[in-house]
């Protein structure tokens, strides 16, 4: 069966390795790209469409659940025009953590050393499933599922720190101190993170990833990748016009994106 | 009453020391029974053990009320020990004394007014043989004191050497390194020969390194040479490397992979989160009586504010930890932004160019 694949791996042996292994496994199965990061991973698959994205877990900058997520967030949703999202293969080293919370989610993995046999297997599956495919759709909601699964799988999140009790933001010369319960929105912002008050905002120069495990997770809800909302200070989740669901806040006039991830929060209860 | 828990704790081994005790105060009431036949034996057995008994609860027991606390013995140091000790002697004659004088019916208090002479030959006695005791003890309760010393230090050692290999042959680096091999031996099996080499020699050195105190930095130059030729195989063209030893350092004692958790520390944390990775420097610099070593990275610098915790728990403080060991206090390792154009991290080592010897 002919398909495409992306390999995303930040060790060039490896994906040679993996590439060369995946040749003689299945001739047919065509590796479009070949990245060695994880932001590289989320551009080149939107951009090539492949059926298949095997995303090694440790790379630089994004890691590969980080680029699933960010891939399954920005994928088009545009069903029946032959773009579905693509089988994700995770690729890990010996990671007890890792393998225990992509056994809970059901997701496919391959361990490094790549072992043939096993690979062989993998590529059975995502062979039929391939099959199964071309018949049914919804690829990408069953993706979702899993990958929310696999982000709530304990070991994945770094051990949450002591949490925060104040922000501190550099503001010129002086630091200001917000405390964490005046704050409505943290919004993440290239290397830094917004922190948005019903007063004012502050840029701090720490990323969203290192923040997140310092926030109380009942308090604030993550709806994106990018964005973490005190769920308090959610007035309505609305669908606008292009059938995206966007939250309105108390007190700030943003109306932050909910992605398909965190979609599932939003429902009349 | 409440007992201060460091006496609950020391009770065992003041309850080892009683026989001891009772057994040296038997000793010397029969020695001087036979050399004074004035008294009867049960009075001189009475007579030394309250003095005995006494002086030594007041002592062993009594440091732990109104000793010094802090001090590992709780009698403080030098000239306060003593006074302690005199204290302890002294008192434990007197009350000795009166309960045997109330046992034998006789008055040493009269003793002293009657025949003065007499007295002071028999106190004095009393008191030489209560120090000459309190001595032993003293003398063996140090000796333990150095061992429990010398051994815990040993234990570190030992616990240093133990995390040292783990961190070597922590699974995720093998399990890489295995990886990379594999792909090599169908792309470029002579590459995959020379990689297997530098492996083999590195985990040779890991394994010395628990067994050897020092060795000349040339060493450890190849041995982070062949550490960083596996990264850079790893990370292909993310890893540039530069290593620059001196001749007039090659020879310098350091100890085996000293600088080994620094390099892992300024490809791990600095290079990795680095998408385009950057390049690791080792030097070697003499400066005076120091010799300088440095390990210096282009990556994504130091956290800011709050340093990160170390995950493994292996590195920079394992790092201090050997050099105060070997070093005592006259070897420095500090953490700095680098100061130039490239930015990331250095680490400086200044250490003297000969270990302390170990205090005798």
């Amino acid at each position: 069966m002919h398909a495409t694949a992306l390999i995303a791996e930040d060790e060039p042996l490896l994906a040679a390795a993996l590439a060369a292994e995946l040749q003689r496994l299945w001739p047919e199965l065509q590796v479009v790209a070949t990245v060695g990061h994880g932001a590289a991973a989320v551009e080149q698959a939107l951009a090539l469409r492949p059926d298949i994205c095997f995303l090694d877990i440790r790379m630089p900058g994004q890691n590969g659940i980080e680029a699933a997520q960010a891939l399954a967030e920005d994928w088009p949703d545009d069903a029946g025009t032959g773009a579905p999202f693509p089988l994700i293969v995770f690729v890990t080293a010996y990671e007890q953590y890792a393998l225990q919370a992509f056994q809970a989610a059901a997701v496919d993995y391959v361990l490094k050393p790549v072992d043939p046999a096993r690979l062989a297997q993998t590529c059975a599956r995502l062979r039929s499933r391939l099959a199964q495919r071309a018949g049914t759709g919804q690829p990408l909601e069953a993706a979702v599922a899993q990958l929310r699964a696999l982000l709530q799988a304990p070991g994945l999140a770094p051990a949450g720190a002591e949490p925060l009790q104040v922000i501190q933001a550099g503001v010129g010369q002086a630091i200001h101190m917000v405390p964490v319960t005046e704050v409505i929105c943290f919004e993440a912002a290239d290397k830094y993170v917004r922190v948005l008050t019903a007063e004012r905002e502050y840029l701090i120069r720490t990323s969203l990833r290192e923040l997140l495990p310092r926030l109380d997770p009942q308090q604030f809800w993550l709806v994106h990748r990018g964005v973490v909302v005190r769920a308090t200070a959610i007035e309505a989740a609305v669908r606008d016009e292009t059938g995206k669901l966007r939250l309105h806040l108390r007190g700030r006039p943003e109306r932050p994106v909910v992605s398909r991830i965190h979609a599932h929060r939003f429902r009349p209860m | 009453m409440k007992l201060p828990p460091d006496l609950r704790q020391e009770l065992p081994a003041i309850a080892r020391r009683a026989p001891v005790v009772l057994g040296l105060n038997t000793a010397v009431a029969l020695l001087m029974w036979h050399f004074m036949e004035h008294r009867r034996l049960d009075e001189q057995l009475v007579n030394v053990h309250a003095i005995g008994v006494t002086s030594w609860l007041l002592i062993d027991v009594g440091r732990f009320f109104f000793g010094q606390p802090g001090s590992p013995d709780r009698m403080g140091h030098g000239w306060r020990k003593l006074l302690f000790l005199a204290f302890g002697i002294v008192t434990g004659y007197i009350a000795g004394t009166l309960v045997s004088d109330a046992y034998s019916g006789r008055s040493t208090w009269a003793l002293l007014r009657q025949a003065p002479d007499a007295f002071l030959s028999l106190a004095g006695l009393s008191l030489l043989i209560g120090s000459a005791i309190v001595y032993f003890f003293y003398t063996r309760g140090e000796l333990q004191y150095h061992r429990a010393q010398a051994e815990a230090a040993h234990r570190e050692a030992l616990e240093t050497q133990l995390k040292l290999l783990e961190s070597q042959l922590e699974p995720h680096m093998l399990f890489n390194t295995l990886a990379n091999l594999r792909a090599l031996i169908a792309l470029d099996p002579p590459r995959a020969q020379a990689m297997l080499d530098r492996m083999i020699a590195f985990l040779r050195a890991t394994l010395n390194a628990s067994r050897t105190e020092l060795h000349p930095l040339r060493l450890e130059f190849e041995r982070l040479a062949d550490y960083l030729e596996l990264m850079r195989i790893r990370m292909g063209d993310r890893l540039a490397t530069r290593l620059e030893l001196p001749p007039a350092c090659a020879g310098l004692p350091v100890p085996p992979l000293l600088l080994q958790p620094l390099v892992e520390n300024a490809i791990k944390h600095g290079l990795e989160p680095c998408v385009d990775g950057g390049r690791v420097e080792v030097s070697a610099a003499l400066d005076g009586d120091r010799l300088v070593l440095r390990v210096r990275d282009t990556g994504v610098g130091l956290p800011h504010p709050t340093p990160a915790a170390d995950g493994d728990g292996f590195g920079l403080d394992q790092v201090r930890r050997r050099l105060s060991t070997m070093y005592g206090g006259r070897a420095t390792l500090r953490l700095v932004p680098a100061d130039d154009a490239a930015g990331g991290t250095l680490a400086e080592i200044r250490l003297p160019l000969s270990p302390t010897p170990p205090e005798a």
